[in-house]
């Protein structure tokens, strides 16, 4: 495999020039640095999420083969990778047109803008590169003392419970900070009371009374453990397990790369909806000339296309920019544009207000997809871009188109993101039955889980946990309460409430 | 960037490996990978390799969708090939994996390890019969017919910079005499192939498909296995009833004949082919008969038994029978056959009872590392 060639002048240029009418349209990012990459090598660094290094798995090498196959069917190719870094690395397939190219350059600046401004990569750490070679340092060395089977199936494990973080974790407080005065005061309120009377307001019996039932309540909370149910399984396994110092670091290092991915799951519509809108702002105002019009247009279809039944995040999101471009610039927000029913007055609404831009650079930076829909996905948008949703129809059995009413489709898009499109599942007890037993629960919208799935994870966390695991979960409308005590799993009915 | 991505597909090799061989005798006995065969490659369904993770069960989940149609039309899909709704277009692979190619040799040596096959010692020396020529190098002189016109004009570009005649503006290259570079050549020896496999088969009215489904099988991981233990091997396909006659390969698994049975036909004509085509002393040489045992009498079994003993015996490292259940056969052939070669080693026979026997039977065919 060749190293990395020497960047072309002629990219360089092109380079410049496309991030001069970047940063002309407002666009604000890191320094770029691009290398050029054959397909193999930019297989092998996709197979490893963008980095140079990663620490050593099979799946990284499974990832490969499937890429690599999906190119020589000729059914994938990757034209463009970037990662959030500062200065953000960027990598252009060796042997792509020059159309293809300019293209891949606008959609980066953007990406890499979006990286700099969004709010959710607020926290992440922008030396990455060195973080994933640190990593594959640390769990380098402890295969070299452990074994590398042991090491690798260890990781297993942890990637088995990589999804059970807090994403939201890093941008909000779950828990209030203790107080310090937690001294527990024994008043119970009293009624205000002439000092004569005090005893049958404030009878003594009945104060004793409230007072035992505070102290039996305070003891009750001390004992649960957590005190909240919380989220962030790894964080709970990593204070609590009974962890050796190496498994200790593995598990820490698949915490803080799945953390370090999580915000790009939770933004790939606004992401890539960013980018699609600039790079076609871009080549289309700026960049293009007449001659790549057309190589233009058909790398664009292909990245813009639907098929039934799929949702394209670049599709959506740079249609749902470009709607509220046109609400902002229109004036059609607010108070009175809500209320407004008339048909008519709502088709020819025109403020010009020319808000538009503004508008799109603050929804960049501050939301993320869910909020993104949430707030923007009207009614019009909907119907203007012909979305449905879709269900299994178990007679026919297979997904059919299912309405096309707003709200179901929005309440189906808003759910399929919620939590990265994953359960939430929540440490409820750490201790329980008083036998150290670990307890999970998983919170039910609606959607069950897949049963089977969720039993091998529950093997690899008993394989952490050490002890036996529970989870209760609800199936098909019942409470169900799966127990592994590390070999053999259990279940029964359990009463599950919300 | 380094070759890293070698080793973690290496390690995600080895264990796919481990799944083949733990699921060989399924594979095997249904025969699943002989249909998807194509090239040197074939491509084996395996159970997903992904590890679990808590998520929500594919049907309930639903998705959106964007486009024409009507509610209640159907999307396709199937279940357990995940919903739809989710998933960029494109630019990743789906999460499930339901095929994985692996190639004849590989496979060889995972069926070779799983059955504990010794490696066959071949006789004789091999002879190196042919040599080809392979276009490897470069050099100075040479026809023109073999001018490497990019590394000439190369050489040009290179002698045009030193001498500073060269000019950006107006890149004009004007090879000399001295640029002129030409492909040379390497004569290699090609071991040619010195192995031939013929397989013989029963057609009689008797053998059934699902007999030769087994003998289709047997005889596919019997290819593949001496395969890998030889540089290229030559097979022949025989198919008899009262009358043999030589066959390509997909005559010989699609022909159902309704004849009776006269197998010393074809072992005939398997001495005739040995006589005249392949001296034993340069050849190795694996006669493969399938039969449902029922013979058309004691005669031609006392001339099969002669023809083996004087023609065939003397010149093959093996001779391999199998019998394949069937439940119009009298299976007598196998017993005849081993009273007479019983304590011969050259002979090999094997009952085959059913797919689930395959495997049982390729070991005792190929177990001797014959």
């Amino acid at each position: 495999m060749a190293g990395p060639r020497r960047f072309p002048d002629y990219l360089r240029e092109m380079q410049e020039t496309i991030e001069g009418h970047a940063r002309g349209f407002g666009l604000d990012f890191f320094p770029i640095i691009y290398e050029v990459l054959d397909y193999k090598t930019m297989n092998e660094v996709a197979a490893y999420g963008g980095f140079p290094t990663r620490y050593p798995h099979w799946r990284f090498g499974m990832d490969y083969e499937q890429l690599a196959k999906g190119y020589e069917w000729g059914l994938q190719k990757i034209y463009e990778m970037v990662i959030n870094t500062n200065p953000a690395y960027a990598y252009l397939l060796e042997g792509n047109s020059l159309v293809d190219q300019k293209i891949v350059m606008a959609h980066v600046c953007a990406h890499v803008d979006f990286f700099k401004h969004n709010y959710y990569f607020s926290k992440t750490n922008r030396k990455m590169i060195d973080g994933m070679a640190n990593h594959a340092a640390l769990v380098r060395r402890h295969m070299e003392r452990q074994g590398q089977d042991v090491v690798e199936d260890f990781i297993d494990t942890c990637l088995s419970l990589e999804n059970l973080i807090d994403p939201m974790s890093p941008y909000i407080q779950r828990q209030r900070e203790a107080k310090p005065d937690d001294e527990p005061d024994d008043d119970v309120p009293r009624l205000r009371a002439k000092q004569y009377m005090d005893k049958f307001i404030n009878p003594p019996e009945y104060l004793e009374a409230q007072r035992k039932k505070k102290e039996a309540e305070r003891k009750k909370a001390a004992r649960r453990f957590p005190e909240e149910p919380q989220r962030d399984v790894l964080a709970f396994l990593l204070a609590h397990a009974p962890l050796q110092p190496w498994q200790r670091d593995v598990l820490e290092v698949v915490r803080n790369e799945a953390y370090y991915f999580a915000p790009q799951a939770m933004t790939k519509i606004m992401n890539e909806g960013w980018a699609t809108y600039w790079h076609s702002k871009i080549m289309t105002e700026r960049a293009l000339t007449a001659a790549e019009i057309i190589d233009y247009a058909d790398a664009c279809s292909g990245v813009l296309a639907t098929a039934p039944g799929r949702l394209n995040p670049y599709k959506l999101g740079v249609e749902l920019y470009r709607h509220i471009e046109q609400r902002w610039n229109k004036g059609q927000f607010g108070k009175e544009w809500d209320e407004c029913d008339r048909l008519d007055v709502k088709r020819d609404w025109d403020r010009r207000l020319g808000l538009g831009q503004r508008k799109i650079f603050e929804v960049r930076r501050l939301h993320n997809d869910i909020t993104f829909l949430d707030e923007f996905f009207t009614f019009d948008f909907c119907v203007e871009q012909k979305f449905y949703s879709v269900g299994w129809n178990d007679k026919a059995s297979t997904y059919e188109i299912q309405s096309r009413e707003f709200a179901k489709v929005k309440e189906q898009l808003l759910r399929s993101l919620t939590n990265r499109g994953q359960p939430f599942i929540y440490v409820e007890d750490g201790n329980f039955d008083n036998k150290a037993e670990l307890y999970l629960r998983h919170r039910h919208d609606g959607v069950d889980l897949d049963l089977g799935q969720a039993k091998d994870t529950l093997k690899a966390l008993a394989k952490v946990w050490t002890r036996p695991v529970n989870l209760l979960t609800k199936f098909d409308g019942k409470g169900k309460l799966i127990r592994c005590d590390g070999e053999a799993l259990s279940e029964k009915a359990a009463e599950y409430t919300s | 960037m380094s070759q890293r991505i070698d080793l973690d597909h290496g390690r995600f090799r080895q264990i796919i490996r481990g799944k083949i061989k733990q699921n060989l005798r399924k594979y095997i006995s249904q025969g699943e990978m002989i249909a998807k065969k194509g090239g040197d490659k074939v491509s084996i369904p395996l159970p997903q390799v992904d590890l679990p993770r808590f998520k929500w069960g594919d049907k309930q989940q639903g998705g959106v969708g964007q486009g024409d149609g009507d509610v209640g039309d159907a999307l396709g899909g199937q279940p357990g090939q995940g919903p739809p709704g989710q998933g960029p277009a494109g630019d990743r692979p789906g999460e499930h994996m339901a095929e994985l190619e692996v190639s004849l040799a590989e496979l060889a040596e995972i069926m070779g390890e799983e059955l504990s096959l010794p490696r066959i010692q071949p006789k004789g020396t091999e002879k190196i019969v042919s040599w080809k020529d392979k276009y490897t190098g470069i050099r100075t002189t040479g026809p023109e017919s073999l001018r490497h016109f990019r590394r000439t004009y190369k050489q040009a570009l290179r002698r045009q910079i030193a001498f500073g005649t060269y000019n950006p503006k107006d890149p004009v290259i004007v090879p000399i005499r001295d640029d002129r570079r030409y492909r040379s050549w390497k004569s290699e020896p090609l071991p040619q192939s010195n192995a031939v496999i013929i397989y013989m088969m029963d057609v009689s009215g008797s053998m059934g498909d699902e007999q030769k489904e087994i003998v289709r099988i047997e005889s596919f991981w019997i290819d593949t296995w001496l395969r890998s233990q030889y540089h290229g091997i030559e097979s022949r396909y025989i198919i008899h009833d009262a009358m043999a006659k030589e066959v390509d390969r997909d005559t010989f698994f699609r022909t159902r004949e309704s004849g009776g049975t006269m197998i010393s036909s074809a072992y005939k004509l398997c001495a005739k082919i040995i006589e005249d085509e392949y001296p034993p002393e340069l050849w190795n040489i694996y006669p493969f008969h399938f039969s449902d045992g029922d013979n058309w009498s004691i005669d031609d079994t006392h001339t099969c038994v002669e023809l083996m003993k004087s023609k065939i015996l003397p010149a093959v490292n093996l001779f391999a029978y199998g019998q394949v259940e069937s439940p119009y056969g009298s299976g007598q052939f196998i017993k005849d056959l081993t009273e007479h070669f019983g304590d011969d080693e050259r002979v090999v026979t094997s009952d085959i009872k059913g797919k689930d026997a395959i495997m049982d039977s390729i070991k005792e065919f190929l177990g001797k590392g014959k």
